[in-house]
């Protein structure tokens, strides 16, 4: 069992939707990153997924709740106290044509994060160490003066990827890195992640809403239904045999890419995901459930354990 | 024979050309698309971002912008070419036999306009009714694209429904006028898988009541689970062309190839993915001889000199390629290709 590098604890984040109605984004959710591991996010959009990064991040504060890095809490400290464990958590966005300026070089993008913390004494020193991340990224030299605009989108990740490298970093938290990219990209940039964290030792949180790409990143994966998570696991494990009924229905939403597979899938969870403003009582996924009992509709199932899987389900005793 | 061969066919494209003015000459965006939509199936349209699967759309819509405009080919409409029609004559057409919805339907809606009132809309512009008829045909309509209690959701405005739920209104405004062709353009791209599964089985349906449909995506998945034939484009050429078990099982153009990998690799467990090494070219500056040959593994001296033309390998499958079968390349002699295959 390896270490764990970061804790959440009873996360909860609601955002003022006016007329006192809150948002309700992030409800009481718990999860464990380990040390040079990969854990998935998945859900559907506005489940709370990119929330519950952004607080990990130290990008927005939580109402409640508690992170831990290494067993030390850091939830409300400053932003200066918490400079030296930003270091250490770096994240990559979704949109590469949004997350670098389209006005900085290539060279001065990658080096801002080594100029932030000083590693360096000298500028030589400083753009040694940036065509060192521009090779481990596959970006050639002769890219080092260009800028954004001139860079295809799988190509402009990789400056990103590059970026949040710079300062060495233990975890990387990576917001959907590739839904904006094309299949053939896609692959590249997945297998440039893959191999860094091996060559590396570096943890990653990945969110993302498309299986299959969590599940070939993933050691673990959560699955979070409406603020809330509702299936964690050893990737492999919540794939092959989903206990939650969500989990269950994702999966098999999935188109496949073989037309002799059309599978007939089951007429279930029909609709789609109410609205955070005001969630179904009881079990979040009750309305759309098709073994959903009365229970379910009354008293909100805890996330219960059961062996290497944590499962929020009235149907899992 | 020929006669017959026009009426199954409600859409046929041949050899349609667009571009863009550019400082030097031209740049082709559509380079002889020739493709066709028969009635009660989905035809698909797929390939990667900027290879002009949306400029093919928009170009039997006439929507292109200007300064781009078509410049060759024939788009035939049951019959009637549409580039040779006047204006007037093009434009009655269009949400009457032929209808279109695009990926984002937020921004398809108008925001301060009633969603059942814009369905009405398209009604009372292309048919003589009156309004109660119009909106009796839109709450018929909404309730066929699966909108749950339509006379309430008559009279929701667009921010009041969820994604799934503002794509099917969109559908139900394409399909009021009971058009012959819809054109959906990426029309669960910015859904949930979810919701995404719910609205390709709702295409499935309106095809099986008549309707063609021309299906564009760059979802392999999504192609794979409702099309009767695919055409997959390249840097604004189709580059093949078959039914979609053919396709699946058999592709023939080391793009295809190249594309389904990439996609299966990501299911079957495999610690490294395959990949297209390299990424789109530029339009602008296409590579001599085939646009695929940068970047395709099995190329050769061949490919880099001569431009492929569409042929035919077997009924109903063609492909733009040189290559003659696999393990053989373009252009080399039968003995270096041997040899190859020896090591």
């Amino acid at each position: 069992m390896s270490e764990v590098l970061m804790e959440a604890r009873n996360l909860v984040k609601d955002f003022p939707a006016g007329r006192h109605r809150a948002v309700h984004a992030v409800s009481d959710v718990s999860l464990e990153l380990q040390e040079g591991k990969t854990l998935g996010l998945v859900g559907e959009s506005g489940c709370g997924k990119s929330t519950l990064g952004r607080m990990l991040m130290h990008l927005i504060p939580p109402d409640s709740g508690e992170i831990l890095i290494r067993g030390t809490p850091v939830t409300w400290l400053s932003d200066a106290d918490f400079m030296k464990y930003r270091r250490m958590l770096q994240m990559v966005f979704q949109d590469p044509y949004a997350s670098l300026n389209p006005r900085m070089s290539v060279r001065s993008l990658i080096a801002e994060p080594l100029e932030t913390y000083r590693l360096h004494e000298s500028r030589q020193e400083t753009t040694r160490h940036v065509l060192e991340l521009m090779s481990t990224v596959g970006l050639p030299e002769e890219f080092l003066h260009r800028y954004p605009h001139q860079f295809s989108g799988g190509q402009r990740q990789r400056i990103a990827i590059a970026r949040a490298l710079a300062p060495d970093p233990d975890l990387i938290i990576c917001d959907e890195p590739v839904s904006a990219l094309d299949v053939s990209v896609q692959n590249q940039i997945l297998n440039l992640l893959k191999s860094l964290q091996q060559s590396r030792g570096l943890a990653f949180l990945f969110i993302s809403h498309d299986l299959s790409v969590v599940r070939f990143i993933s050691d673990r994966t959560a699955v979070m239904y409406l603020g809330k998570i509702c299936e964690t696991g050893p990737t492999e494990d919540v794939f092959r045999e989903p206990l939650h009924p969500y989990t269950r229905f994702l999966t098999a939403s999935v188109p496949m890419p073989d037309p002799h597979r059309r599978q007939e899938r089951p007429k279930m969870a029909a609709g789609e995901m109410p609205s955070p403003i005001s969630p179904p009582a009881g079990c979040r996924f009750h309305p759309r459930c098709p073994y959903a009992m009365p229970e379910c509709s009354r008293t909100e199932p805890k996330l219960r354990r059961c062996g290497e899987r944590q499962v929020a389900c009235h149907l899992e005793k | 024979m020929k006669e017959a061969l026009i009426q199954k066919e409600v859409l046929i494209l041949d050899g349609l050309c667009a571009g863009f003015p550019a400082r030097r000459g031209e740049v082709r965006v559509l380079d002889h698309v020739s493709l066709s939509v028969p009635k009660g199936k989905i035809t698909g349209l797929v390939g990667e971002s900027g290879c002009g699967k949306s400029m093919t759309a928009r170009a039997v819509m006439n929507l292109i912008r200007h300064p781009g405009r078509v410049t060759g080919g024939r788009i035939l409409l049951e019959g009637r070419d549409l580039l040779s029609m006047r204006k007037k004559e093009r434009r009655m057409l269009q949400g009457r036999e032929m209808a279109m919805i695009f990926q984002d339907p937020m921004s398809s809606l108008n925001p301060v306009m009633k969603v059942g009132k814009q369905v009405d809309e398209a009604v009372l512009v292309h048919e003589h009714v009156t309004h109660a008829e119009a909106k009796r045909r839109t709450l018929e309509m909404l309730e066929a694209a699966g909108v749950p209690d339509p006379e309430r959701r008559y009279h929701s405005y667009p921010h009041q429904l969820s994604g799934g739920l503002r794509q099917r209104i969109m559908i139900a405004m394409a399909m009021v006028c009971r058009p012959k062709l819809l054109i959906a353009d990426e029309p669960t791209t910015a859904l949930d898988v979810t919701v995404e599964a719910q609205i390709l089985d709702l295409m499935k349906e309106m095809s099986a009541k008549g309707t063609a449909v021309l299906l564009i995506s760059h979802n392999l998945g999504a192609i794979a689970r409702v099309c009767d034939d695919v055409s997959v484009m390249y840097a604004g050429k189709i580059v093949e062309q078959a039914d979609i078990c053919t396709l699946f099982d058999r592709p023939r153009h080391p793009y295809t190839r190249g594309l389904l990998s990439a996609v299966s690799s990501l299911r079957d467990g495999s610690e490294v993915l395959s990949v297209i090494p390299g990424h789109v070219p530029n339009l602008a500056r296409l590579p001599a001889g085939c646009s695929f040959s940068p970047r395709c593994s099995c190329r050769g001296k061949e490919c880099m000199e001569k431009t492929p033309e569409m042929r035919e390998i077997s009924p109903g499958h063609r492909i733009r390629c040189l290559w003659e079968e696999p393990g053989k390349k373009p252009g080399e002699k039968e003995l270096e290709t041997e040899g190859l295959a020896a090591e």
